[in-house]
């Protein structure tokens, strides 16, 4: 591509041919301000803040929106600047509440960010706040219209990212609000309650619903033998809640935080995520080796994919794989296997789990098979949000914490477990297990590249025994999207189908970057927090699930074998064709 | 499941045979959902949903366009729709006073409808014929230089017809 060259502020940067010149400030290290502007979104050129002015014309365009041009010469701070963006800052604080106190965003919000580094002491403008309800419908985000800047990153998720059209700017004027079609509750919408809407707002129009003192709460009471579980992407994002950088891996401060917030005993999805490749390889060689079952089988790890399917595509069910999400699979183990080891009854087990994804609220209800033990499988689910607020306020010193252990009986993982967290890591892990059940050795190489990193769709063929066999990942909906779109155009073809086994995760990146994950998530730190569960991987004794010595003991103790009677009581589930609008 | 979902509704040929005409071209939306008002008189809800399934459109997308514009209806509008023009001469020569003495008389503000569904009543700028100012119209009747007191004849008037 074309290099060009400008200057701002004097400071002369080259940069790739279409660039914005908001990017191009970034490399010469200038903050131009902005609100609606987010790297993962089309610029919207909603709010006004990131005006710039080019030298000798007095005309001021949006960062965002405008390609730098070659020898352009561009002004991004004066005193003129200053004055217009402070006057957008000020007339958007005249609509929005002065709440900030209470507000779920304190301290963590854009607009309270800009006002403070405008200095704003005062709203010179008639405050003008519409009074609209809270949606609380669905179990997994709040949506709260009053606080709404309308810098439109939602609809732009929630539509071009995610190709789901729950949201939509309804109105307009000041009338505009963003909500689903035709006043009606989200939970009535097509919403797969992925959160990303909620990672993506600047301010705290949309935020996961908060759970922590229901588990406070409990934990307090003294009447349960507490039980957690937590997934693979925690690890690697919530210290940045305590200032690390994303990607450094916490598991240890993790597992002792959880004690210390009074949980009996700590265990980890990562094990779940072995126990759902024994059940899922062994699953898609019965359909492949043996032709038991419909290919290309499709994995249902993700809540968010799996209600968008039973919604958009009910027709791909028979593809999907019958195995449970490896939060629940947790959930049903702690509430039998383990609950037998320790003589409790499922209802005296009080299980949480802490997610990096708003729908794992969704999921432990979702239907009767996340009640396999006779009880709610996993009782509340926290997203790291959640749980980082909850060790603040309970004057843990997250820093300083010692490294501690799981507790062994499920907590203990192979880096085939660790990767589930990440786009391609549950392809990849099932391939470590699959290769191995049909050759009866491991692969010589564990990693598999080509299902790695940030490529919306990635395809690769790999060779057992002489039989190839094609897969896909896909990860962010609208990507998802495009794979389900192949599958259906073979199928109409009367073709073989394209791939044997697919892949997908809502969340650009995987899980890492979950609805429920800080905030702040960009590419630059999705990567690093990829980089540290491949770091985690390989710091394994054991790299393939068939290898861990806890998921040995189940099997023999308990489960007997993979799509066993045991396995399809706990392990299995089924799936519903959904309306996509319930009214 | 669903239990309160709408009911799956078929169109109507005529509207099935306007958006195949405009299936491929720019502007189709719009151009249909005129077509749909024109047909109901507002944009129902289940019809709306059977559209976007017919268009392959995000209902989403549907309702942006029709709460974007203020000509598009979401609710079903009475039988006689009385529009009260705030143009700027009629708003000069009292449009608001007759708009307050139709409520008064019926009981209904602007963009609401009378528990019978005999009448509702909206408020439009400009119908056109400033010299009769201020004016009113009801359904395609236009009525101008009108005094409050002319009111209750015109809509006795409507309602014996309707």
């Amino acid at each position: 591509m074309k290099n060009v060259s400008c200057y701002i502020n004097d400071i002369e940067v080259t940069v790739p041919e279409g660039t914005s010149i908001f990017q191009a400030a970034k490399e010469a290290n200038v903050k131009i301000p902005a609100l609606c502007y987010h790297p993962d979104l089309p610029a919207w050129a909603a709010c006004g803040i990131c005006v710039v002015k080019l030298e000798g014309s007095p005309k001021m365009m949006r960062a965002c929106a405008t390609s730098v041009g070659e020898g352009m010469k561009i002004i991004t701070h004066d005193p003129e600047l200053h004055q217009v963006r402070k006057t957008v800052i000020e007339l958007i604080l005249s609509t929005h509440p002065n709440s900030c106190l209470t507000c779920p965003r304190n301290q963590n919000c854009e607009l309270q960010r800009l006002a403070a580094d405008f200095g704003i002491r005062e709203i010179p403008f008639e405050m003008n706040v519409p009074e609209i309800e809270k949606d609380e419908s669905t179990p997994s985000i709040v949506l709260d219209p009053e606080k709404c800047v309308k810098c439109g990153r939602c609809v732009n998720v929630c539509q071009q990212m995610q190709d789901v059209w729950a949201l939509e700017f309804i109105g307009r004027g000041d009338g505009t609000r963003m909500a689903p079609a035709g006043d009606i509750a989200l939970n009535d919408s097509p919403c797969i309650k992925c959160g990303q809407c909620s990672a993506h707002c600047p301010v705290g129009a949309i935020y996961e619903k908060d759970q922590t003192r229901e588990v406070v709460r409990v934990l307090r009471g003294g009447e349960k033998h507490n039980v957690v579980q937590v997934a693979p992407a925690v690890r690697v994002a919530i210290g940045e809640a305590f200032g690390y950088a994303p990607g450094q891996i916490s598991t240890g401060k993790l597992y002792a935080a959880l004690r210390r917030l009074g949980f009996d005993v700590v265990f980890d999805t990562n094990f779940a995520a072995d126990l759902t490749i024994m059940e899922e390889a062994t699953e898609f060689v019965e359909r492949f080796a043996n032709g038991k079952g419909k290919l290309p089988m499709i994995s249902t790890c993700c809540p968010s994919w799996v209600d968008f399917m039973e919604k958009y595509n009910p027709e791909l069910i028979p593809n999907f794989s019958t195995a449970k999400s490896p939060q629940m699979m947790m959930g049903a183990m702690v509430k039998s296997y383990y609950a037998e080891k320790v003589d409790k009854k499922p209802e005296e087990i009080f299980h949480v789990s802490i997610m990096p994804c708003t729908s794992k609220k969704y999921e432990i209800a979702r239907d009767e098979y996340m009640y396999s033990t006779g009880v709610k499988d996993v009782d509340v689910v926290l997203t790291t949000r959640e749980l980082a607020r909850m060790i603040k306020s309970a004057g843990i010193d997250f820093a300083n914490l010692p490294e501690e252990e799981a507790d062994p009986t499920l907590g203990i993982y192979t880096g085939a477990g660790t990767i589930f967290g990440v786009t391609g890591g549950v392809m990849e892990a099932a391939l470590r297990s699959a290769y191995n059940f049909i050759t009866g050795y491991n692969l010589p190489k564990v990693e598999f590249e080509p299902v790695r990193g940030l490529e919306g769709v990635k395809e690769a063929k790999i060779d057992i025994q002489g039989t190839e066999v094609r897969i896909a990942v896909a990860h962010q909906m609208a990507n998802a999207r495009r794979v389900v779109e192949k599958i259906q155009a073979a199928e109409a073809a009367g073709e073989e189908p394209p791939w044997h086994f697919i892949e997908i995760m809502a969340c650009r990146g995987g899980c890492i970057g979950g609805g429920g994950q800080p905030h702040g998530a960009t590419d630059e730190i999705r990567k690093q927090r990829i980089a540290g569960l491949y770091v985690d991987d390989k710091a394994q004794t054991y790299r393939c699930s068939h290898d861990n010595p806890q998921i040995q003991a189940i099997y023999k103790e308990f489960l007997e074998k993979p799509l066993g009677e045991k396995s399809h009581k706990y392990l299995h589930t089924h799936y519903t064709a959904r309306k996509l609008y319930q009214r | 499941m669903a239990t309160h979902a709408p009911e799956k509704v078929t169109l109507p040929d005529e509207l099935l045979s306007f958006v195949e005409e405009w299936r491929d071209k720019p502007g189709n939306l719009i151009m249909v959902l005129h077509k749909m008002q024109q047909i109901y008189g507002y944009i129902p809800r289940a019809e709306a949903l059977e559209l976007a399934r017919v268009m392959d459109v995000p209902l989403a997308k549907i309702y942006g366009v029709i709460t974007f514009y203020h000509y598009f209806k979401l609710k079903k509008p009475g039988k006689n729709k009385i529009q009260v023009c705030m143009g700027t001469a009629c708003y000069l020569k009292g449009g608001q006073d007759l708009i307050d003495e139709i409520e008064n008389l019926i009981g209904i503000g602007v963009n609401q409808t009378t528990e019978d569904d005999v009448f509702s009543m909206e408020s439009v700028r400009c119908v056109g014929c400033c010299g009769l100012a201020p004016v009113v119209m009801v359904n395609d009747e236009v009525y101008g230089k009108l005094k409050k007191g002319d009111l209750p004849e015109i809509l006795a008037k409507h309602r014996g017809e309707s």
